[in-house]
């Protein structure tokens, strides 16, 4: 059984020839699901034009459902979007050095859910050819946006992170960028040659890229917490039963960090299948994500316990009423699905078996995350289906045009992901290989006596039992 | 567009919004339902719909719930809390006819959608109306999910196109627009009426007089269920009932000296501060 994260013995050379490797000659499956994605992308652009010109009225929203599946998977992306910060940036604060070989992919996936993520905001606006007016531009009317609404806190969380996390993603890349410049001809060449910023790998441009990403990532972390918690207060600071939950915060966080790890979890298996990174993206590393994975779900279900027992307890009425028809209502087998999914189904991951199989892996963290979607139309539309007024109840299910825009959405985030991969190294090479040098530095044992290991150390170890 | 004026603007902004709107109300327009007098004949609605321009909408379309009645009757045949009470087998109730609501927006004073608006389309204006500004709306609709009585209806369609066939397009109230799909609407009070009586008072030189103008439902009410009026006038016929029924404005609850007096406004304990005083049915049983 493998238990290193990473064999020390590879050389620079074959890690650079690796992952260089993954950039190159596209096989046909990459162009079926490149294609499989464009059609999905285009399907949901058709539906969106239909519903530009039509209205609302064509994703079948009503009086009551003012919101349905497209702010539901909006918070899904948005979501989605916190696991690859908190892989790059607090676990690099942590000097947890196993997240080396996949928080690129991690970080990617973060900036690739945050565009798909914006986009919902927009198109499910009534009249989406006005919506920079949530932008506090300076106009001549001296009209502001209201500044008391989430949604614009939503706005500017988004933006924030939006531009940040790409940012973080780019500045990270740079040394790896470099390389591949250093590897590439025509107009890879030239595109690497401008975004490498004429890297040298020179001490001194190490030492500003240490300090710069050090400060971005410490930048990242509050934001990691307070983007997922403003969206939630789009729920929280509404007066509707079943949305102003005090909890909501740290429970969408966790929601999203639970997410977001199991899409790391889903893209790891990918990654690992069709580029033969074996040797980078191993299965102990799988595992330490996935020991993370059922920690945050068990905090994730946690929270929802005590989201539901706070309403149980309560005693409001309206609150208890929504929450008894979210297990009894119509919308209940969603319900008993994402309960499934997000809270029992975790407990897989508590075998280890199981932990290192990556077939099961690579479905269970799809449930996961489709347990994770429930969640977020189980808190939207049972609260609309069912609030104070007794006469406005209502059950809607959305129609083919919505669900063509949602599934599009996962369409423009694979189509994005997939360009992502052919153009930049999905493994950070400088950072496995500063891995591969510390570890060396522990098992090699000249090496472990030349760097002057302290007292308290663990000793260095000659021979590597189990491998 | 310079720095002064977004300086300017920006104070102006934060001053008014510190204070949690206007304080200095000129008017306090507000209404008195007496559910007891309502018959249910829906005529409020019908004149609603011709008063303020309402998109009729077909009928798949309102089986679909995309209607956009601002005034509308719920009716109610169930008294769970007649049955509870002993004084009714249940089923019985029928026989004592439903229970009618007329529901319009209740032009709350600590409005719940003011806040969420992300591009402030509704607001309170100094009337203690709680406006809807069609221009400035892009159709969030947040402001509909956060309105405890749904009483905000969005145009999910362009309604307009089918909605006047000519030479109907005639019957169009002038003193008010047609909205387009995208922008949310609600019960303005007849702000056009308002805004008239208002500006021909203002030419006389003299304040607006109780009843000198009527909202289109209170019109249309064949038994003057519907009274509308200033709250800020004491004389008015408003305030005197409002008085008398001892509710007053920007409470969560009455404590009532006379509690057998019916006055009650709905899910106040919420603290919209709603400006709408129901006068509760009197059973026979």
């Amino acid at each position: 059984m493998q238990t290193k994260d990473i064999n020390e013995q590879i050389a620079w050379a074959k890690i650079n020839k690796d992952v260089l490797r993954s950039m190159e000659n596209p096989r046909s499956g990459y162009w079926i699901a490149v294609g499989i994605c464009v059609a999905m992308v285009l399907v949901a652009i058709l539906a969106e034009i239909y519903q530009y010109n039509a209205g609302l009225g064509v994703g079948n929203l009503n009086w009551p459902h003012m919101w349905d599946l497209y702010i539901a998977t909006f918070i899904f992306w948005i979501g989605m979007s916190h696991s690859g910060t908190l892989l790059s940036a607090i676990l690099h604060i942590v000097h947890a050095d196993w997240r080396k070989p996949i928080y690129r992919f991690a970080e990617a996936m973060t900036t690739f859910s945050l565009m798909t993520a914006a986009l919902f905001p927009v198109l499910h606006l009534g009249r989406v050819w006005n919506m920079y007016w949530v932008l506090p531009y300076v106009s001549d009317r001296g009209l502001w946006p209201n500044f008391r609404s989430p949604l614009i806190w939503d706005a500017f969380a988004i933006f924030t992170y939006l531009t940040s996390s790409a940012l973080f993603l780019y500045v990270g890349m740079i040394p790896d960028l470099a390389i591949c410049r250093d590897n590439a001809h025509g107009w890879r060449r030239k595109l690497y040659t401008v975004l490498s910023l004429g890297w040298a790998g020179t001490d001194r441009q190490w030492r500003h890229f240490r300090k710069a990403y050090l400060l971005m990532a410490c930048f990242l972390i509050p934001l990691a917490v307070s983007v997922h918690s403003i969206v939630s207060s789009d729920f929280a600071m509404s007066i509707m039963p079943g949305w102003h939950v005090t909890t909501f915060p740290p429970y969408f966080v966790a929601g999203a960090l639970y997410s977001g790890c199991a899409a790391i979890i889903t893209l790891f298996v990918l990654l690992r299948y069709f580029f033969r990174f074996e040797e980078y993206m191993t299965i102990p590393i799988l595992e330490k994500t996935v020991k993370l994975t059922f920690a945050i779900a068990m905090v994730w279900s946690y929270l929802w316990i005590i989201e539901f027992l706070a309403a149980w307890y309560g005693g409001h009425k309206a609150d208890v009423e929504i929450l008894v028809s979210k297990f009894t209502g119509p919308y209940s087998p969603f319900f008993i699905t994402m309960i499934f999914c997000g809270t029992v189904l975790p407990f897989t991951l508590a075998f280890e078996r199981l932990r290192r199989h990556l077939p099961t892996m690579f479905v269970v963290s799809l449930l996961f995350n489709l347990g994770m979607w429930l969640e977020r139309w189980m808190i939207v539309t049972p609260t609309l289906a069912q609030a104070y007024h007794p006469f406005a109840w209502n059950v809607m299910w959305p129609s083919v045009v919505q669900w063509a825009i949602v599934f599009g959405s996962f369409g423009w985030f694979g189509l994005l992901f997939l360009v992502f991969v052919k153009i930049f190294p999905s493994v950070s090479m400088y950072e496995v290989k500063e891995m591969v040098y510390h570890r060396r530095r522990h098992v090699v044992e000249e090496l472990a006596v030349k760097y002057h290991r302290r007292a308290g150390d663990p000793q260095p170890v000659t021979d590597n039992p189990g491998t | 567009m310079s720095l002064k004026n977004l300086l300017e603007n920006w104070s102006r902004y934060r001053r008014g919004h510190e204070q949690g709107g206007y304080h200095d109300y000129e008017h306090m327009w507000a209404m008195v339902i007496d559910l007891d007098k309502c018959i249910g004949c829906n005529a409020c609605s019908v004149a609603c719909y011709a008063e303020n321009n309402l998109a009729v909408v077909g009928e798949e379309r309102f089986a679909r719930n995309q209607a956009m009645h601002w005034m509308r009757i719920e009716r109610y045949w169930d008294e769970p809390d007649l049955e509870r009470a002993g004084k009714l087998e249940h089923g019985e109730y029928q026989q004592y006819g439903a229970s009618f609501l007329p529901m319009n927006c209740q032009q709350c004073n600590a409005a719940t959608c003011e806040p969420v608006c992300p591009v402030a389309a509704t607001y309170h204006t100094p009337d203690g109306l709680n406006a809807q500004v069609y221009n400035r709306c892009i159709g969030s609709r947040y402001c509909s999910n956060n309105c405890p009585y749904r009483l905000r209806f969005f145009n999910f369609w362009s309604y307009y196109e089918t909605s006047w066939p000519k030479p109907l397009d005639m019957q169009l109230n002038p003193d008010l627009t047609v909205r387009d799909k995208g922008v949310m609407e609600k019960c303005t009070f007849c702000v056009q009426r308002i805004r008239a009586a208002k500006d021909k008072a203002a030419r006389e030189g003299r304040k607006v007089r109780d009843g000198e103008f009527q909202t289109a439902c209170q019109q249309t009410c064949p038994t003057t269920a519907i009274v509308f009026g200033d709250l800020l006038d004491p004389e008015s016929q408003v305030s005197r009932m409002w008085r008398y029924y001892e509710v007053e404005l920007g409470k969560t609850e009455q404590h009532k000296r006379h509690p057998e007096r019916r006055g009650y406004r709905i899910m106040e304990e919420l603290n919209t501060d709603p400006c709408i005083l129901f006068l509760e049915r009197v059973r026979e049983v």
